[in-house]
């Protein structure tokens, strides 16, 4: 049968719906997922909150981004003198 | 005309490259103190091959890409730390229910999923707490991805590794912290 090629299982759709939430998901597999969703309530649950839950990890790394990360002055200084030591 | 030759000058790495270095660990390993010793590792090994400096590179360049491989062997050796943190399986691996989702670990339905938790410090202290029980490497793998907001061309240069591995491991990843954060957030 034709359509049987358009069947997955859960954990292929849940794979499918992960990538989606990065956008990085062919036509094809849009499509794999809207017919799996036809007979899986459970991965469309799954969907549903995977949604939500991208918004809370981009909200995460926007605050996470904020964060500049350097080394305290103490650091370098300890970091300088082992460097001359080798030189 | 001479092309410009870059020249090494090992008294002003730290003022000039530490910051610089340091967050580019920093972003891929999350963690300071791990972060701090891999440029301690990447000057030390600057030194020690300063004579193979043809000065093609800018400095800055030169020693990016000395600390690009200590983060790879980095990830190497994490990602053969067997045991420590298992990744929890979500789905049959095998058998006529090859696939499926195992019952406990399917989605359930949430109480409290309301757009007005989604800047709540608190939620964010779960959420770190979830992605610190992942093992190692499909954390850092989906920190780089989620949280930097790295492209996925970039993280498997830099990681050598394959996308379908890495969508494996994003897929594990967010199947196990989607039940952390239902069992310890949303229907808790």
């Amino acid at each position: 049968m034709m359509f049987k090629k358009f069947l997955i299982n859960c954990n292929q759709a849940t794979t499918i719906c992960d990538k989606s939430q990065y956008n990085e998901v062919t036509l094809l597999d849009k499509v794999k997922l809207n017919i799996h969703f036809l007979r899986c309530k459970i991965c469309s649950l799954y969907t549903k909150q995977n949604v939500f839950l991208s918004t809370m990890y981009k909200g995460h790394a926007k605050s996470c981004r904020q964060i500049k990360h350097c080394l305290t002055d103490v650091e370098k200084t300890a970091l300088k003198k082992s460097i001359e030591s080798k030189i | 005309m001479p092309e410009e030759i870059s020249t090494l000058n090992p008294n002003k790495w730290i003022d000039n490259y530490a910051d610089y270095l340091f967050n580019y660990a920093v972003t891929r390993v999350n963690d300071s103190d791990l972060a701090k010793d891999l440029v301690q590792e990447t000057f030390f090994a600057g030194l020690k091959s300063a004579k193979n400096f043809e000065g093609k590179a800018t400095e800055r360049t030169w020693l990016v890409s000395i600390l690009k491989r200590k983060v790879i062997d980095h990830y190497r050796k994490i990602n053969s730390n067997k045991g420590k943190s298992e990744v929890r399986m979500s789905f049959y691996e095998d058998g006529d229910n090859e696939g499926n989702w195992i019952e406990e670990r399917a989605p359930q339905r949430w109480d409290n999923a309301s757009e007005k938790y989604i800047e709540n410090e608190e939620l964010k202290t779960q959420l770190e707490l979830c992605i610190a029980k992942l093992p190692e490497k499909y954390a850092m793998v989906f920190r780089m991805k989620t949280i930097q907001e790295f492209e996925t061309e970039d993280i498997c240069k830099e990681l050598d590794i394959t996308a379908s591995n890495l969508w494996v491991i994003i897929h594990r990843a967010r199947t196990q912290l989607r039940k952390c954060m239902e069992d310890n957030w949303f229907n808790n």
